[in-house]
């Protein structure tokens, strides 16, 4: 049975988004996908949904969204405090929802990124193989207020009781594991250390396609440049200023700063999770 | 044809950096392309795309499938000598730009500065053809080398917040076309008709590395009947495969 989502108010920065596009990256086209990838998979496997189902992603400021039809629904990921009719709705567990509910979020209690997984996943348009929004390649950006969403109806046939604990790691820990970049070597060998000794924070200019870290401490090798080659998400660039900036799911294809470091998907999902000024230390992994 | 030494690195758990000689060089290209196409028919299990640049290749992996010691054993102990002559590109698209000064906002001032009148630069600029490195940056952002020195400009001082889709640009001493409106730095000196990315193709760029670009100036008039076509999926770059 087809069922709907009706958008009442969008929220802050709200997207369909899936594990990402991949195939296309000789085009120019980024990765994309959810920028917490264990929260939406714990989303999907709840529901028993298939791994590549479409998620919607809520950032900090969630939508105000009506269920035209009854919807097993999960919430994983950043607590925004969801409700259902104004009731606090339980998160990282299957829910019910009937015909008419309204699910609203309020104030941001811990993280920045939370996952809504509808039983069957979101029915949104295709594109290139993915369902992941990106400007120029869907028809939207962001979800906006009057979208109407395709979802399947769905009614649970018996008890709901798959709980699971949420892993405390992904919000608290500073951690984030990594391994050397191709450019590693470039960095002086006293750089090479506090690299791993020195806590970093997160800038004010982060976002799907980036997270910009405020500290300038290490330094950049004089005249050093190199040919444009291809970045991924999780790679960290040095920037001439001495400033790094750590690319996320939509980061381009390539780019021409060096990379200094690559983080692991646990590092990714985790600072997914932080918001400006949050402490980061970057640990280093042997591969 | 020249077998060059490779670097090998891992670039994080399920990424493989192959690294050429640093310089921008047709002969690398053609490797890096002949190695790409090897990898993709002939070692597919557990790849799950490849993405060249100007002097690498990158193998993305799925470490359940592949483990990279092995991967990197693999490729350094293909013979990679018979598929030269399958791959290589000689492919040539003819791309109109109007160069009218509407579209053109930078040619006045980089004529001035570059001391070569606006008939000059835009005939310089349409008697090259261009190699195609890479696509990258935005989607259907094409790497082009092949500028010729005279054209050179750097980057202006402050990016332009907004520049339009199709913009043709000089930045440094390489030329492009805005495949999208974007920010950018560069240098604008006419604006091309033709959508470079199309997610609604496959593929969604007609073009890929390997092959060449050559600019043809258009007027005002046949800039926006051309638009129409393109608009309307009537118009047909011209291509032309030159035999070697």
């Amino acid at each position: 049975m087809i069922g709907s989502i009706d958008v009442l108010t969008p929220g802050l920065l709200t997207s369909i988004q899936d594990k990402g596009r991949f195939g296309f990256k000789r085009f120019g086209v980024p990765v994309s996908g959810t920028m917490d990838h264990q929260s939406a998979a714990m989303a999907n496997h709840l529901l028993n949904n298939d791994a590549s189902a479409a998620v919607m992603e809520i950032t900090l400021t969630g939508p105000q969204l009506v269920f035209n039809s009854d919807t097993l629904i999960v919430i994983t990921g950043a607590d925004l405090s969801p409700a259902v009719n104004g009731g606090a709705c339980f998160m990282n567990r299957p829910v019910q929802l009937s015909a008419g509910d309204l699910l609203s979020f309020g104030g941001a209690r811990k993280g920045v990124r939370a996952y809504l997984s509808v039983k069957g996943g979101f029915q949104t348009e295709k594109v290139m193989n993915s369902f992941s929004y990106y400007s120029g390649i869907t028809s939207n950006a962001l979800i906006k207020k009057g979208d109407r969403l395709s979802i399947h109806s769905s009614r649970s046939s018996g008890q709901l009781k798959s709980v699971v604990k949420e892993d405390p790691t992904l919000f608290d820990s500073l951690e984030l594991p990594c391994t050397a970049g191709p450019e590693f070597e470039i960095l002086k060998q006293e750089d090479q250390k506090s690299l791993f000794d020195l806590e970093f924070s997160v800038g004010g200019d982060n976002n799907r396609m980036g997270y910009r870290l405020n500290e300038n401490n290490l330094s950049y090798p004089e005249s050093y440049s190199m040919l444009t080659s291809s970045v991924l998400p999780g790679t960290v660039q040095l920037t001439p200023s001495g400033q790094l900036i750590v690319l996320m799911r939509d980061c381009q294809t390539t780019g021409g700063y060096p990379r200094i470091l690559q983080l692991s998907e646990t590092a990714i999902n985790r600072l997914s999770q932080k918001r400006t000024q949050d402490r980061v230390q970057f640990a280093i992994r042997n591969s | 044809m020249a077998q060059f030494e490779l670097t090998f690195k891992a670039f994080g758990h399920s990424a493989l950096l192959i690294e050429w000689p640093a310089r921008l060089e047709e002969n690398i290209l053609n490797d890096i392309l002949r190695l790409q196409s090897i990898l993709e028919s002939e070692i597919n299990e557990g790849i799950i795309e490849t993405v060249n640049a100007y002097n690498s290749l990158t193998v993305l992996f799925d470490p359940l499938k592949v483990n990279l010691a092995e991967l990197q054993h693999t490729i350094k102990t293909l013979d990679r000598k018979d598929a030269i002559q399958v791959i290589k590109s000689n492919r040539t698209w003819k791309i109109p730009v109007c160069y009218d000064s509407s579209f053109g906002i930078d040619l006045e001032e980089l004529s001035q500065s570059k001391k070569i009148s606006i008939e000059e630069l835009i005939q310089l600029h349409c008697q090259h053809t261009y190699l195609i490195y890479f696509i990258g940056f935005l989607p259907g952002f094409l790497y082009l080398g092949g500028l010729p020195e005279k054209l050179h400009a750097p980057r202006r001082p402050s990016p332009r917040l907004k520049i339009d889709r199709g913009a043709v640009a000089i930045g440094g001493m390489q030329t492009g076309v805005y495949p999208s409106e974007s920010p950018g730095g560069w240098n604008i000196i006419g604006n091309s008709p033709i959508n470079f990315f199309d997610p609604k193709s496959n593929p969604p760029c007609f073009a890929k590395a390997g092959d060449r670009i050559q600019f043809f100036a258009v007027t005002v008039e046949d800039y926006k009947n051309i638009r129409e076509e393109v608009l309307k999926g009537e118009y047909k770059i011209e291509k032309n495969d030159r035999i070697n």
